[in-house]
């Protein structure tokens, strides 16, 4: 706890883990041009806490997919540490994922076809020094389910079996689109507090995107998010437990 | 085990009756090469070994009668190695209780054998002893078809005396593999026997001794084969040679090597027909994966998995698939080839053929079956690497449906929705639906060319036999003769009508091109031997004009209007340059015709014939058969029921047995392509049907929608099928296309009706497994899974 006190105290001073400036991106969907970003600013220091809040269609969703590597602006810059993203390669970019990113989608998007160990397997197969597919599970207290198929796991275990297969790399960066978005409160919970401990206890920086503000409670900084800009942005003078969060 | 491998096996078993169907396609093509493939070099291997062992000649030759002096100075040609003289005739064999004629060919040979060329293989008994004139070696093909074995008796009329011949033992002679009389379409065992029997003995008999009037050279490796043919030749010319004939246009060989040859084509085009099919449907499955899956792609992408390692995830897919195929058609393949050469046995008469696999064609097939793996792949793996994470996390925008074409036209008001939706579905997609169709019009397709042949064949034989050679019986005489000879077979009791003709040996040919054949004369009308074209309209022969097969054109390189040079050889050997007035598509052999007239003028002779055809009243057959046996004249008799028949038996069952074999495959893939499109509209219809069924739906209502789709699709493809079946059935043909014989395109409706029907109950009976799914669709976790 003494390491993330530090690591709070010092959010100015540590190097920017990611570091965005003036991204853009428009894409075509069917057949109108779509300006999901408009020019966005911003760092997030090494083991921060950020809560990306935004209505549908506030670009939260690009912005993560950026910032993951999974997508490139149309302009601006992207960096992680020392590395460019903005212009790296389809090659470059896995690596960047694979090595360094973990992530949590909204419909958990396991395999449907694996057990909860297998998909977690899936990501400690391909990656150097690894956690074990069974302490990734224990963390996010899934040991018992652990032989499951995703479709004998309810909604709250699937997404901590995904939580699991994004931590079980070790990975720098933590990021979760809506990770609570199909789930009920007390799902949702267990599901935050889940993701708040592995921030605390990996230090891994993380990035929470959600349009449910009560989520916001437990960061270290909030970013609002209104068509394609940041409208707002606040730090949390105390960071709420998960289990204090209500909506 | 890596996670991504358990996900492929998992994977695969969930989606295992498509991959069985699709691996049973596979399978049928690789089965289809491995076994043409290993018949194919199991008969070449064997082939070689034979000729080699028994000293098969390189040249043959054969005279009258020359002087057995003449062999040193054939020896003393640059490259001969040795020169077996013999002598050769063809006697009518006598059996008892057989009253139909057939012929033996006696072939002289020293005992003990001294390493002659054409030697033969002893099955059984023992080689005659010398000075036992009476002893003679039988060929197994005969000895089978007539029951006979060492110790049995059969009489020969040899210059018009009938002479007791004992058989010591049965044999077989590279020179005989494919027995078969010389001018004869079809090989009939059973009434061409051929006898080996004592130099001496023979020589005697026929007024050879000191003579002879066949000669087989062997050359040495790497001698000069055309100069030392031409050299032979012209020693062996004033003894009315025919010119020398080398190994590859000897009967039996060159018979031989057209059925390798063909089974070599069939090996390529027929495999590559089920391969083609196989792969395709791999093509369209696996792209169906790949869409439903989109997610898990693009969350696999997300987690750091490269394309290289997606690529070969999906590609192991298929390659799972084929090589499963592959394997399983390699041991089929092994069984049908065991049971080919089973077929060829029947007529190829080798000392052992046995079926024999090598290891290279093993290889071979499997590399073959991963090919047709990766060739399906290929889009869908290519469609894995491009597909974007971030936007595979989007849901895909939603299809664009308009009205169709029907529906404008007036019929959207009547049609009830669910209808609506099946036009609508079916024409939205286009590429989808056209998939499908090409898919189920491929099975359509196979069916068609499996089925044709059986129609081919008995048009060939019907076009052949019935409606160009009209008579029962064809004559050869020993030497031409007159006329009036002729004319008195006319008179024979229960002889309906005659027709003579004059047989000239003659080597056509055309710039540097050469073929040694026979130029057959007709009378100006003919009524049974006739000239017929290609719709099998009699062809009016114009006087001094040469009419021939379109194949004997193509050999020499000639078209109607080329002047080409005769040479004929025999008689005085007048040499002639003749313009071909017709080349006619004819379905067997390779044959020349003119009128009577203008071979007679050609010959610079008057009147004289070689042989006759005769149209019998059946009852007297028996009478007339022993008649003919006893006419001196006659040295060859031919029956056209017995001919038919011994194809019948023969070939046509050979073939018989492959085409239903090639039919079985076909409808395993019509069965599978079918079954693959309804799995296919199934899983992209799953979410509406449930919809519809939440709705209220009944489910005789929601699978009405998913059925009418595949019924639109069948519809589509059945006559789209009956099209492209025509189209490979006129690649097989051309495939099968031999000097031998070609095969009629001939598709009857009884053959389309099947292929429609088959089609249409395997679409049924997929259909109702669909329908099965249908009652069992998972109404709640269908709609809660986002699209």
């Amino acid at each position: 706890m003494s390491q993330f006190a530090n690591k709070i105290d010092g959010v100015s001073a540590t190097p920017a883990v990611l570091s965005l400036e003036g991204v853009t991106k428009i894409y075509r969907m069917g057949e109108v041009d779509v300006h999901a970003l408009r020019g966005i600013s911003l760092d997030i220091a090494a083991g921060e806490f950020v809560v990306l809040l935004g209505p549908s269609g506030s670009g939260k969703s690009t912005l993560l997919n950026i910032v993951g590597g999974l997508d490139t602006p149309t302009s601006g810059r992207v960096q992680y540490r020392d590395r460019e993203l903005t212009n790296a390669s389809e090659a470059e970019l896995t690596g960047y994922r694979r090595q360094n990113v973990g992530f949590v989608f909204q419909f958990y998007n396991l395999i449907p076809s694996l057990t909860a160990r297998e998909n977690v397997a899936l990501v400690t197969d391909i990656v150097t020094s690894p956690m074990k597919p069974e302490d990734a599970l224990a963390l996010v207290n899934l040991t018992p389910r652990q032989d499951h198929f995703p479709s004998q796991l309810s909604g709250g275990e699937q997404q901590r079996v995904a939580i699991a297969r994004a931590i079980a790399k070790r990975p720098d960066v933590l990021l979760c689109d809506e990770p609570t978005g199909a789930l009920d409160i007390n799902t949702g919970v267990v599901v935050l507090e889940a993701i708040a401990r592995v921030n605390e206890e990996l230090g891994t920086t993380t990035v929470v995107i959600t349009h449910n503000a009560a989520v916001a409670d437990m960061a270290d900084r909030v970013i609002s998010l209104a068509d394609g800009h940041i409208v707002q942005e606040r730090r949390n003078e105390r960071r709420l437990p998960a289990s204090d969060l209500r909506w | 085990m890596r996670a991504i491998h358990r996900k492929l096996i998992r994977d695969l078993l969930h989606v295992r009756s498509q991959a069985i169907a699709i691996a049973l396609v596979l399978s049928a093509g690789i089965a289809m090469y491995v076994a043409y493939y290993s018949t194919f070099d199991s008969l070449q291997r064997t082939r070689a070994a034979y000729y080699a062992d028994y000293r098969f000649g390189d040249v043959f030759l054969n005279a009258k009668r020359a002087p057995l002096s003449l062999t040193s100075r054939l020896l003393q040609i640059d490259g001969v190695a040795q020169a077996d003289a013999r002598v050769v005739v063809d006697v009518t064999v006598d059996l008892p209780g057989v009253t139909e004629p057939m012929t033996g060919r006696l072939i002289s040979m020293e005992f003990p054998r001294r390493r002659p060329l054409n030697d033969v293989f002893l099955r059984s008994g023992r080689d005659p002893e010398p000075g036992r004139a009476d002893e003679v070696l039988v060929s197994e093909g005969f000895a089978e078809k007539r029951g006979l074995g060492p110790g049995d008796r059969i009489g020969a009329i040899i210059n018009g005396t009938r002479r007791d011949l004992r058989i010591v033992g049965v044999a077989l002679s590279p020179e005989y593999v494919y027995s078969i009389r010389p001018g004869d379409l079809l090989p009939d065992a059973k009434r061409l026997g051929i006898f080996w029997m004592e130099r001496r003995a023979l020589g005697a008999a026929f007024n050879m001794e000191g003579g002879f009037n066949d000669v087989s050279l062997r050359l040495s490796p790497g001698a000069d084969e055309p100069a030392a043919m031409a050299e032979a030749d012209a020693l062996l010319e004033p003894y009315g040679s025919l010119g020398a004939i080398p190994r590859r246009l000897q009967t039996s060989a060159w018979f031989l090597e057209n059925e390798l040859t063909q089974l070599q084509t069939a090996g390529i085009i027929v495999p590559a027909i089920f391969l083609g099919v196989a792969a395709f449907l791999l093509n369209v499955s696996l792209n169906r994966i790949v869409a439903v899956q989109r997610e898990q792609i693009a969350a696999l992408k997300a987690v750091g998995y490269t394309n290289g390692e997606l690529a070969r995830h999906y590609m192991g897919w298929s390659l799972a698939i084929s090589l499963t195929g592959a394997f399983v058609g390699l041991a089929l393949g092994k069984w049908l080839g065991v049971g080919m050469v089973g077929l060829y046995n029947d007529f190829f008469k080798f000392p052992s053929l046995v079926h024999h696999v090598s290891p290279v064609y093993m290889v071979r097939a499997l590399l073959i079956g991963a090919g047709a793996g990766v060739v399906g792949a290929v889009t869908a793996v290519r469609h894995v690497v491009s597909l974007a994470p971030a936007e595979a996390m989007r849901p895909p925008a939603p299809e664009r449906y308009r009205q169709t074409l029907i529906e404008r036209f007036g019929f959207r008001k009547r049609a009830p929705p669910a209808v609506r939706m099946v036009l609508r579905n079916t024409a939205s997609q286009p590429i989808r639906t056209s998939l499908a169709i090409v898919g189920v019009s491929l099975a359509v397709a196979i069916l068609v060319v499996g089925l044709f042949f059986i129609d081919a064949i008995q048009e060939l034989l019907r076009a052949q036999f019935e409606v160009m050679q009209r008579q029962d019986v064809t004559l050869t005489f020993n030497e031409p003769a007159s006329a009036s000879a002729a004319h008195e077979l006319r008179a024979i009791d229960g002889v309906l009508m005659m027709e003579t003709t004059r047989v000239v040996p003659v080597d056509i040919r055309h710039g540097h091109r050469s073929r040694r054949t026979a130029i057959t004369g007709l009378s100006p009308d003919p009524q049974l031997n006739r000239v017929l074209d290609q719709d099998l309209e009699p062809v009016p022969l114009a006087a001094d004009g040469l009419v021939m097969s379109a194949t004997l054109g193509g050999v020499l390189d000639i078209k109607a209007g080329d002047v080409v040079e005769l040479r004929v050889l025999e008689g005085a050997r007048p040499v002639r340059q003749v313009r071909v007035q017709r080349l006619v598509h004819d379905y067997m052999g390779m044959s020349a015709y003119m009128t009577q007239d203008s071979l007679w003028k050609l010959m610079r002779e008057a009147g004289s014939v070689s042989g006759a055809y005769l149209r019998i009243d059946s009852s007297k057959e028996d009478a007339i058969y022993e008649r003919l046996k006893r006419t001196p004249v006659v040295a060859g008799v031919l029956l056209k029921r017995a001919a038919v028949q011994s194809f019948q038996e023969t070939i046509a069952q050979n073939m018989n047995t492959m085409i239903v074999f090639n039919v079985m495959f076909a409808a395993l893939i019509a069965g599978g392509v079918v079954y693959n499109a309804s799995r296919i509209i199934l899983s992209e219809r799953s979410r509406d049907l449930a919809s519809l069924r939440v709705l209220g739906f009944t489910r005789r209502e929601v699978s009405a929608i998913l059925l009418g789709e595949l019924a639109v699709i069948v519809l589509c493809a059945l006559p789209i099928g009956l099209a492209v079946g025509q189209g490979l059935g006129a690649l097989v043909v051309w495939a099968t296309d031999s000097e031998l014989y070609r095969f009629p395109l001939i598709v009857t409706p009884r053959t389309r009706l099947f292929a429609v029907t088959v089609v249409t109950i395997s679409a049924i009976i997929s259909g109702l497994v669909v329908r099965r799914r249908v009652d069992r669709l998972d109404l709640v976790g269908v709609l809660k899974v986002r699209e």
